[in-house]
């Protein structure tokens, strides 16, 4: 047993040394650098690049991907190479011979079945390393919980009683540690910059860690097909600086304030109340008794600069679309058309815009 | 001139029917090429409904925030395109080809059991006509309490789950309506046809191979008609089971995948991928033995590695089973088991590769000629190379949490099952295009054909590599503008319109030269295995005299030598041995006996959309009726008289 522990672990060692010379004699960094040149020539600034990593966690795949990526293009060239050769070398031509009836060989079909294996070898040391790594639950980590709803992502922050949807505002520079369920069908929670994706399940809890290195706009979307507005299922993340974000859980701490008076947002205040809004959407000072079916907390709405399941910009144009009629722009929405009048339209879109 | 007798003697109350043309020679026929070449029609003709349905989707994704589709029509779409390629084009499709060979290549006269061929055959139709009615009867909507601005019209009311109708989306509170009801019941059906052509397959190749045809004497093909076989028979009733818990969560309020019940939604993909993985090989074994025939025919060498290969694709198909899990990596399941699913998805590139260095190893220092089949199986080679790489890819488990239900992952496999098991099946099409038809197809369609497919393929699945990594999700109706995904957008749907028009060329190729094309001998391409022995078009009763095998690649030897340096030599005697071989295979010398044609498998086969439709509008009425049909057809078949055989005999 002793012997086999010592044989496995040197071949482990050894393995994980190749593997760190492939990455040396590649010059990884550079030729990722002008591979990227060459094939982002048309692509700029997309937003759900998995190729761009802005943090640990993404750039530990990340690195993982290219060296895959680059043993597979030597692989490639080879077969392609052999292929082709072939085929330019050995095309019939007006005198070929009658080819030799070669049945096989045994050396070479030994041979290509060991090298593969070596590859495959120097590629899963890393890859179950780093499997377990994303795994880990990093210390001192803020936890958030995440959940799905058909159409949007609702955010909690146990530790500081904050529920908040389609944002997701995270401290830059510090592990985050989501905790993730569904409330209805699967979804799947990807911020590609940040890291790969993971489910939410309806009745399980799923876990993913995040880690962004500077204060930035990540864009989120749901990776697995829930339905009708799949498409539609978005989110941003938002990392802060530590100053910012402790300004911005302060905030969220606070409960709105009622509107008193004639002015056009406390109309918007009573249309809030009373067109139906409030089975099931909650304002935390306003309204706070949640409906059956849940739907976004509103009390900051105006802090978020996207609404709709990250769908649309918040500003008044898409809000009086998106009264106007939800189903419109997110098929399937459980968001009825309440067949609000242009007047109370604008009057909620005033209102909207206070809650800051 | 052969005659053929007809028994006038009647020993039932049933006569079997006699037509030997015509329509109704067709729907009776228990003739394995007969029923091979309308599975190839059929499939076919779904080939090109699939591909409509992408067509439809790639003129919706080439603009960023397109409404050409509303969203329930592109999930109908996308769904269906993905259920019909894969069980109604591509399964079928390697079906025909093992119904018209798989004999032929054995040496036999038929299958073991020619009416249960028949019985698959029709089962299929059933099943994807059943699936398709769905258009006409099914209904979709919004999930329980959700509001659409606009009726789902007939276009969405189109199974909308996904072809891997995930729970509990696929369930009926979040897809009411009857369609995935069409799907989970339309699959079930066609799971019938497939399981009932496996046994059928497995039992002809153990027990009907000609004398001296041994295990390691049989075609590549052959072999991977084998190991497809068992691994329908092993992965279809696990479908079949988890089919049969949607249908009774969607109909009978119970909750097999339901939380709230106590369900569990992720069983339904531990279920769908037991079975889905092994499909996968399903789909493309087939195509690895097409390759292994078409290779050292153009290449006139023997195949490179025979055992390896054969051994290689039953290592494929048994390590098939145990990878399942690398299509949930993403999902609710422990690091241990990633690691675990991500290595052994590692172990499967180890026999792919095998193959795939045996093919190269197949036409180094050969002599090719670069025809149409020749260029469709080098293409294979290729195109499948790529999709075997991006596999790779995919085991890296944490590098596949940023690249599944991306583009990325769409592309991968459509290198495989496209530029793999659809090229090869096209090589296949063009290689046995003379013996099927006894005329040669045209080659500058063919090749113009095989290029037009190449530049648009690559156009459209390529391009999807990239968009993958940029962040394009899978199954989504709409992608918005500031995502910068346009461009290669449409270059994909302009890829797509090229492989339509490839499509064109090769139909009016088929077309004209199974009318006008030359006439073809009976060995067009000097090949190695038995089904180039007899005439083309192959006479009803493939051999006349049953071949006696003396080594793998028989008919090669018969023809050719080789001499001290290995290099083939041509018989004197082969000309002459390929003579008495056409005049023997239209003359049969001795008595024949073929099985009779049948009502029943058509009858019986019908009784089961009926029983889906009864069970969908739990009607009892409906559910008599096919009740009713498949104990007419059962019985009758039952009762149906044996002996009543087509006789061929010769006038001498």
């Amino acid at each position: 047993m002793i012997t086999l522990y010592i044989v496995s672990t040197l071949f482990l060692i050894i393995v994980d040394n190749i593997n760190m010379l492939v990455k040396n004699i590649f010059k990884l960094k550079n030729l990722k650098f002008s591979a990227l040149i060459l094939l982002s020539a048309c692509i700029e600034n997309a937003p759900l690049d998995s190729l761009s990593p802005e943090g640990p966690y993404a750039r530990s795949i990340d690195e993982l991907f290219w060296l895959t990526f680059w043993i597979a293009v030597v692989i490639f060239v080879i077969v392609q190479g052999a292929l082709l050769l072939s085929v330019f070398v050995f095309k019939e031509k007006p005198d070929s011979p009658e080819p030799k009836q070669i049945h096989g060989n045994t050396k070479l079909e030994i041979l290509w079945t060991v090298i593969p294996v070596i590859i495959l070898a120097v590629i899963a040391v890393p890859t179950v390393r780093t499997i377990f790594d994303l795994a880990n639950e990093p210390e001192d980590a803020l936890k958030i919980e995440v959940i799905g709803h058909q159409w949007w992502f609702e955010y909690k922050y146990p530790d500081y009683d904050i529920t908040t949807a389609n944002v997701l505002v995270i401290p830059a520079d510090k592990p985050i540690r989501l905790e993730m369920w569904s409330n209805d069908v699967l979804h799947n929670y990807w911020v590609p910059k940040l890291n790969g994706k993971r489910y939410l399940v309806p009745g399980q809890t799923t876990y993913l860690n995040l880690h962004a290195d500077s204060p930035n706009e990540f864009w989120a979307q749901c990776g697995e097909y829930c339905g009708l507005s799949h498409s539609k299922m978005r989110g941003r993340v938002l990392s802060l600086s530590e100053s910012d974000f402790d300004a911005w859980v302060k905030n969220q701490q606070q409960n709105a304030n009622k509107l008193e008076g004639n002015s056009l947002a406390a109309e918007g205040q009573q249309v809030y109340l009373n067109a139906g809004c409030t089975q099931c959407h909650v304002i935390d000072g306003v309204w706070d008794v949640q409906g059956d079916r849940i739907a976004p907390n509103l009390t900051h709405f105006a802090n978020r600069n996207v609404f709709a399941g990250a769908a649309l910009y918040n500003n008044e144009e898409n809000l009086s679309k998106w009264l106007a009629n939800p189903a419109e722009i997110k098929p399937g929405t459980f968001m009825p058309n309440l067949e609000l009048t242009e007047a109370e339209i604008n009057a909620l879109i005033a209102y909207l815009g206070t809650l800051k | 001139m052969t005659k053929i007798i007809e028994p006038s003697k009647q020993s039932s109350i049933f006569r079997r029917p006699s037509s030997e043309t015509g329509i109704w020679s067709w729907i009776t026929t228990v003739d394995h090429k007969r029923i091979g070449i309308m599975y190839g029609y059929a499939a076919f003709f779904f080939l090109l409904i699939g591909g409509l349905e992408a067509l439809i989707l790639r003129i919706q994704l080439s603009q960023p925030d397109n409404n050409f589709l509303t969203a329930a029509e592109y999930n109908a779409m996308f769904t269906m395109h993905g259920t019909t390629m894969i069980f109604l084009a591509i399964m079928p499709i390697s079906a025909a080809f093992f119904n018209y060979l798989l004999p032929l290549q054995i040496g036999a006269r038929d299958v073991a059991f020619p009416r249960l061929n028949a019985l698959s055959f029709w089962i299929f139709i059933f099943g994807g006509a059943f699936l398709y009615s769905t258009f006409i009867f099914g209904t979709a909507g919004a999930p329980e309490g959700g509001y659409l601005a606009e009726e789902v019209g007939w276009l969405g009311s189109a199974p909308n789950g996904g072809w891997f109708g995930y729970q509990p989306n696929a369930g009926m509170k979040y897809s009411p309506g009857t369609a995935m009801d069409y799907w989970a019941i339309g699959l079930q059906i066609l799971g019938i046809a497939s399981l009932i052509s496996a046994f059928n397959f497995i039992t002809t190749i153990i027990n009907m191979r000609t004398e001296g045809m041994r295990f390691m004497r049989m075609p590549v093909f052959t072999w991977m008609t084998f190991a497809v076989s068992f691994l329908l028979a092993f992965s279809l009733p696990i479908i079949a089971i988890a089919l049969f818990y949607v249908t009774f969560d969607r109909k009978f309020g119970t909750t097999f995948f339901l939380t709230e019940g106590g369900g569990d939604p992720i069983l339904w993909q531990h279920l769908f991928w037991l079975f889905g993985h092994p499909e996968v090989y399903i789909l493309i074994l087939p195509a690895f033995g097409i390759v292994s025939e078409v290779l050292p025919t153009f290449s006139r060498k023997p195949l490179f590695g025979y055992a390896a290969i054969v051994f290689a694709g039953f290592g494929i198909a048994f390590i098939g089973f145990g990878v399942w899990a690398h299509h949930m990596f993403a999902s609710a399941i422990s690091p241990v088991a990633q690691a675990g699913f991500g290595l052994s998805t590692m172990v499967i590139a180890v026999p792919t590769g095998v193959k795939i260095f045996n093919w190269l190893g197949t036409i180094w220092g050969g002599k090719l000629k670069l025809n149409t089949p020749m260029l469709f199986s080098l293409g294979f080679i290729g195109m499948f190379v790529i999709g075997g790489l991006s596999g790779v890819t995919h085991s890296i488990v944490p590098a596949d949490t940023q690249q599944t239900d991306t583009y990325y992952v769409v592309a991968h496999f459509h290198y495989v099952l496209f530029g793999g098991a659809l090229f090869g099946i096209f090589s296949g099409l063009y290689y046995w295009f003379p013996k099927v038809w006894g005329k040669m197809y045209n080659e500058s369609l063919g090749k113009i054909h095989f290029w037009l497919m190449m530049i648009g393929f690559n156009l459209t699945f390529g391009p999807m590599h990239w968009l993958g990594l940029q962040g394009q999700v899978r199954r989504t109706w709409v992608y918005a503008e500031e995502t910068n995904l346009q461009f290669w957008n449409i270059v994909v749907t302009v890829g797509a319109f090229i492989i339509a028009l490839s499509i064109i060329v090769f139909m009016i190729n088929w077309i004209f030269s199974k009318r006008t094309g030359e006439k073809a001998p009976f060995d067009p391409w000097d090949a190695r295995t038995l089904e180039w022995a007899i005439p083309s078009p192959t006479p009803v009763w493939n051999f006349s005299t049953a071949p006696i095998v003396k080594s793998l690649d028989d008919f090669w030897h018969t023809k050719y030598s080789e001499d001290e340096e290995g290099r083939a030599v041509r018989r004197e005697e082969a000309d002459q041995i390929l003579l008495e071989l056409e005049e023997d295979g239209l003359n049969p010398s001795e008595h024949i006996a073929l099985p009779n044609p049948s009502y029943f498998p058509i009858v019986l086969a019908s009784g089961l959309p009926f029983l889906g439709y009864a069970v969908i509008y739990k009607s009892i009425p409906l559910a008599l009726i096919g009740t009713v049909l498949l104990l007419i057809g059962g019985f009758g078949w039952g009762t149906e008289p044996l002996e009543e055989e087509i006789h061929i005999d010769s006038d001498e």
